[in-house]
């Protein structure tokens, strides 16, 4: 068959050239990303991965709309001076509930996967009005808008409504609900309950008073409660390392 | 009418190529003053002005979308249609859809630009548009297969030629990963913002398979095809292997599409995926260089005119560029290098070696070969064309240099322990140490867009001239007649 193939047919055949160029181009991807989604090993099972809560979740979409990734990465590499800066090495299941996933590729400020309960809340509002306030050196610009503007929650259960098609666990009925107190317990079970979506938002910032300013719920209330939650749901102390090697 | 009259006698379709090239050049000098702008502020932060709208976040995807999807897919579009119209000797097919590729291309560029302003992105590389513009997209780019793909299959000639295979699999490639890397979720049917259906690691694996391609296929593949026809044509030389244009073709190809896991060294996703990257990255060296040299070679037989033809020059470092860049990546891809330079300047200046020093130039010798050709002239001026190519070759090189320092040093610092095992250096120390750099690399961008003013400059000369003489010779045959 290939004795007497000629590169010159596909050459003089544009159907040709364009199915085999087809062919050619698909295998990479299906080999890398196919497996991923069945492979039992692509992602550790630990306790305590939970979805964002409604303030949380705004908060991380305020994070995407100023692209902060663009200069900070939420992945946490393996290396002796990463854990000492960092933190743990960053695992695959602490960001399975992140649509999309904010991982990074430029640190022109820290890592921010552990970033959660480092600071004060008072630091974080500090920082983001005016960060070289706090750290003289910062080239960080200042997100003052995030104190002044009041926190859009017009479309916090549309918002949850569209995470729960792309499978985060978020509750839209009383079934749901009750999974997910199973796997999560009450108090965590909630706050994922889309129809109280709202009223445990302002709760939430109510009691965290992220911003200082209880009277109303701001953009840097969901802001720093983001920050606050990232890296924190996992209790390392209860996982074995030699548990999560065979993940690496 | 006359204007109509003269297009529908012309041989080929050039009023559709004349505005894409136009464009190309608008696009070029706003992407890359966006570009210095936000260098700059990396290095004097007062540059944000507390506004929201050119605040670093928001601002760096209108500089990556503007010089990417603005300057080199308005380029690629000029060429393209260009270039297959006169190797298949025919005009192009469904001209009709080839006008609304225009327009939609550059209603894209505009929308994204403004929606990322004001705060929409989907927050993943060089994807940040959000679904209704990756929607635009979608058809922009069906329609642009269709025409590209319907003037090759009107062709007269009997054989495809080598620049169109490449050109075709960028289409192909870019419907591909552009539909698989945006499959998201709207909040509602009116809402700008929405979800990426992955999450985690698959959205990480999807999105750098993404990434990488299109640098691979739409500031590569696609750049060569450009390459493989105007540097033979401007050096007045054939092809100098057509076997080796048949193997680093398909050997670019199949291997492109598997080294993206390679931005994704020492992360949560599962070791077996990001090695397999990795050494389809080191393999890809062969076919890349393939490349390389038989552009090279095109030229040698041809050297005399480097002295005098600042377009050769441009064509010469543009390869020279491509060379050096593709032995670079595959060195960032070994995961030892790469836990150093990930994550630091160095990938930064990686990125702009390959698109300052290969896109970027082999575009501005296209450009400078083909401006004239369309509007049936010579450039205006010789001499600002050679200003352009030492001030672009000046402004890269400062650049490269800049990031390879400054990333090299945060690598090191970041890394560095003192004699009892502490850290050496806090975070902000490397930032702080970092400024010297970043205003390098400013002025390096300062002298890249400089070059690209001259480059507007001249081409709108270039253009006025190329205007008038068809007038005056209008005008001429008019009286001729009357």
């Amino acid at each position: 068959m290939f004795k007497n193939f000629k590169h010159e047919k596909i050459e003089t055949n544009a159907g040709l050239l364009l199915v085999l160029t087809m062919i050619a181009v698909s295998i990479g991807g299906l080999v890398e990303i196919a497996p991923l989604f069945f492979l039992k090993d692509t992602m550790e099972n630990v306790a305590g991965v939970r979805p964002y809560t409604p303030l949380e979740s705004r908060g991380r979409d305020i994070y995407i709309r100023e692209g902060c990734y663009t200069c900070h990465s939420q992945m946490i590499r393996p290396f002796r001076d990463e854990q000492l800066r960092y933190g743990h090495y960053s695992l695959a299941a602490e960001s399975k509930y992140d649509h999309p996933f904010q991982w990074g590729s430029k640190r022109t400020g820290p890592d921010l996967a552990r970033v959660g309960g480092k600071y004060s809340n008072e630091w974080h509002v500090q920082h983001l009005i005016k960060p070289v306030s706090v750290v003289p050196e910062s080239v960080m610009p200042n997100y003052l808008w995030l104190q002044e503007t009041k926190l859009d929650v017009s479309d916090v259960g549309d918002r949850m409504r569209a995470l729960r098609v792309t499978g985060v666990p978020y509750s839209a009925n009383g079934e749901e609900y009750q999974r997910n107190v199973k796997q999560f317990g009450e108090a965590v079970a909630k706050t994922l309950h889309i129809p109280d979506a709202l009223s445990n938002l302002v709760a939430q910032a109510q009691e965290g008073n992220f911003d200082g300013d209880r009277s109303s719920v701001s953009e840097m209330d969901a802001m720093v409660a983001y920050l606050q939650v990232l890296g924190t749901m996992v209790d390392f102390s209860k996982i074995k390392p030699e548990d999560l090697v065979k993940f690496r | 009418m006359s204007a109509t009259s003269v297009a529908a006698t012309e041989q080929y379709d050039y009023d559709i190529i004349k505005k894409f090239s136009v464009m190309a050049i608008v696009w070029a000098v706003v992407g890359m003053f966006v570009g210095v702008y936000i260098a700059s502020e990396l290095a004097w932060p007062f540059l944000n002005f507390d506004s929201p709208y050119i605040s670093f976040g928001r601002f760096r995807p209108v500089h990556t979308g503007a010089v990417i999807f603005g300057f080199g897919g308005s380029a690629l579009f000029a060429t393209s249609y260009y270039v297959v119209q006169r190797t298949c000797q025919t005009r192009l097919f469904a001209p009709g859809l080839a006008a609304f590729t225009f327009w939609g291309w550059q209603a894209v560029i505009v929308l994204a630009a403004l929606s990322y302003v004001t705060g929409f992105s989907q927050g993943r590389e060089y994807a940040e548009m959000e679904w209704p513009i990756d929607l635009l997209i979608l058809f922009v780019w069906v329609a642009y297969g269709a025409v590209f793909i319907g003037t090759l299959m009107q062709r007269k000639q009997p054989h495809i030629y080598v620049a169109n295979w490449f050109y075709l699999s960028f289409i192909l490639v870019t419907a591909l990963l552009h539909t698989f890397n945006n499959i998201a979720v709207p909040v509602d049917l009116f809402s700008l913002k929405s979800y990426s259906l992955f999450s985690g690691a698959q959205d990480a694996m999807t999105q750098w398979w993404y990434g990488h391609n299109a640098v691979g296929f739409f500031l590569t593949s696609a750049f060569l095809g450009m390459m493989y026809y105007f540097v033979p044509k401007h050096a007045g030389r054939p092809v100098y292997s057509y076997r080796l244009s048949i193997v680093h073709f398909w050997a670019l190809s199949f291997m492109y599409m598997w080294v993206g896991t390679h931005h994704l060294h020492w992360t949560a996703l599962p070791d077996w995926a990001s090695t397999l990257g990795a050494t389809f990255s080191i393999m890809l060296l062969l076919p890349s260089w393939g490349g390389m040299i038989n552009g090279i070679m095109t030229l040698s037989g041809a050297w005399d005119k480097l002295r005098t033809d600042p377009i050769m020059r441009f064509m010469i470092v543009a390869l020279s560029f491509y060379g050096m860049s593709t032995f670079e990546g595959p060195l960032m891809s070994l995961k030892d290098v790469n836990a150093l330079s990930h994550y630091t300047d160095w990938t930064v200046g990686h990125v702009h070696s390959g698109a300052l020093g290969w896109v970027a130039m082999i575009a501005f010798g296209s450009l400078y070969h083909m401006i004239p050709k369309l509007w049936n002239t010579q450039m205006y001026s010789v001499k600002l064309i050679n200003a352009h190519f030492w001030l672009a070759t000046i402004g890269t090189l400062l650049y490269i240099t800049a990031m390879w320092i400054s990333g090299i040093s945060q690598g090191l610092m970041w890394r560095a322990f003192d004699d009892f095992g502490n850290l050496q250096y806090s975070f902000v120390e490397s930032v702080a140490a970092m400024h010297p750099f970043y205003a390098m690399r400013a002025i390096g961008g300062l002298f890249f867009l400089t070059g690209m003013s001259l480059m507007a400059y001249n081409v709108y000369k270039t253009i006025r001239q190329g205007v008038r003489d068809a007038e005056s010779a209008q005008a001429y045959s008019a009286a001729a007649t009357a």
